[in-house]
């Protein structure tokens, strides 16, 4: 059974960097982002995207135009931090300019859009020698009988208290590979089985990197709670 | 799901089996909080709450944002100058 959050959707051959990814994107199992707050389709794209083929430059700024705060939150979501999203964010619409001609127009532009710019972030991340799964064993549950890390007394649950900027700073500080797997799950909605395709590794391995990702976050929030309560 | 978390009876799970577990519950199982485990510990129970909740919220995490207008200058500048190398050499130069 797949998260309930995944929905049917048609796979669609993404623009990529790395040997290997076109295919890894195609071939996609069907499970992915069809819910995600994309704009459908804006009225008179179609003649735009044409226009950028033909090597329209107005065209292409109004397309940069429609889809660039898009585009640069998801940078930002990923990356946390201002000046490396504005990188990234010019070097997806490089991408787009120069790999227009691969969009076939399968699925909305804005879908496949989003997803180059996915590949254009996990990119960097790889120069950047960042391992894009982290590894934290402290997050484990504790061994049988001892109350683990992520256990907790109940007067400390969040259930209902959730401070929006203290998590917003939560997923800021997370290792790489955990803000990865969580922004593209619980942020932008794409489902294990294309998050693993995207990253290469398993399923299991990006279920478990969203629930370490989620333990983490829990921890900090509960740590943020208690220096409220103190003041 | 795996064999081995199938042939354990949910009633009998510890909190470590529990939690062990969790990352592959969470995505097999549509509603999760009817799992026998919790009907008898409520601290898995919260635990599992708080991750809900975190889940839940993150939807209204990161509103969209506005990149500076230098975005756009550099992006113009680099296709000038990719566009440049493309074309061909003047040969009276």
């Amino acid at each position: 059974m797949s998260d309930p959050r995944l929905s049917a959707h048609s796979p669609e051959t993404a623009p990529c960097l790395m040997a290997g990814e076109a295919d890894s994107a195609a071939q996609a199992d069907s499970s992915t982002s069809q819910d995600l707050p994309h704009p459908v389709c804006h009225p008179g794209e179609a003649d735009l995207l044409a226009r950028v083929r033909d090597g329209d430059h107005l065209a292409f700024a109004q397309i940069y135009s429609l889809h660039k705060r898009r585009i640069y939150s998801l940078c930002l979501r990923m990356v946390g931090n201002v000046s490396e999203a504005e990188d990234l964010t010019q070097e997806a619409f490089l991408q787009l300019h120069r790999k227009i001609a691969t969009f076939r127009g399968d699925s909305a532009f804005s879908t496949w859009l989003h997803r180059l710019t996915i590949n254009v972030v996990l990119m960097n991340l790889r120069k950047k020698g960042l391992s894009l799964l982290s590894m934290d064993e402290a997050m484990e549950p504790a061994p049988q009988g001892t109350p683990g890390r992520s256990f907790g007394a109940l007067d400390l649950t969040l259930t209902g208290s959730i401070d929006r900027m203290a998590l917003e700073r939560a997923v800021k500080d997370l290792p790489a590979g955990y803000r990865i797997v969580f922004v593209l799950h619980d942020i932008e909605g794409y489902g294990h089985p294309e998050i693993a395709s995207m990253l290469d590794c398993s399923i299991g391995n990006s279920k478990s990197q969203l629930h370490k990702a989620r333990l983490k976050l829990r921890d900090a929030l509960r740590s943020f709670s208690r220096k409220e309560a103190r003041r | 799901m795996t064999e081995d978390t199938k042939c354990l009876n949910p009633k009998s799970l510890t909190c470590y089996q529990f939690q062990t577990r969790l990352p592959e519950l969470i995505g097999y199982e549509e509603n999760l909080t009817a799992h026998p485990h919790l009907d008898q510990c409520p601290i898995c129970g919260a635990l599992l709450a708080d991750l809900e909740s975190i889940s839940e919220a993150a939807h209204l995490l990161f509103p969209i944002a506005e990149p500076s207008e230098g975005v756009w200058e550099q992006i113009e500048s680099a296709i000038e100058e990719e566009q440049g190398h493309l074309e061909p050499e003047d040969e009276t130069e």
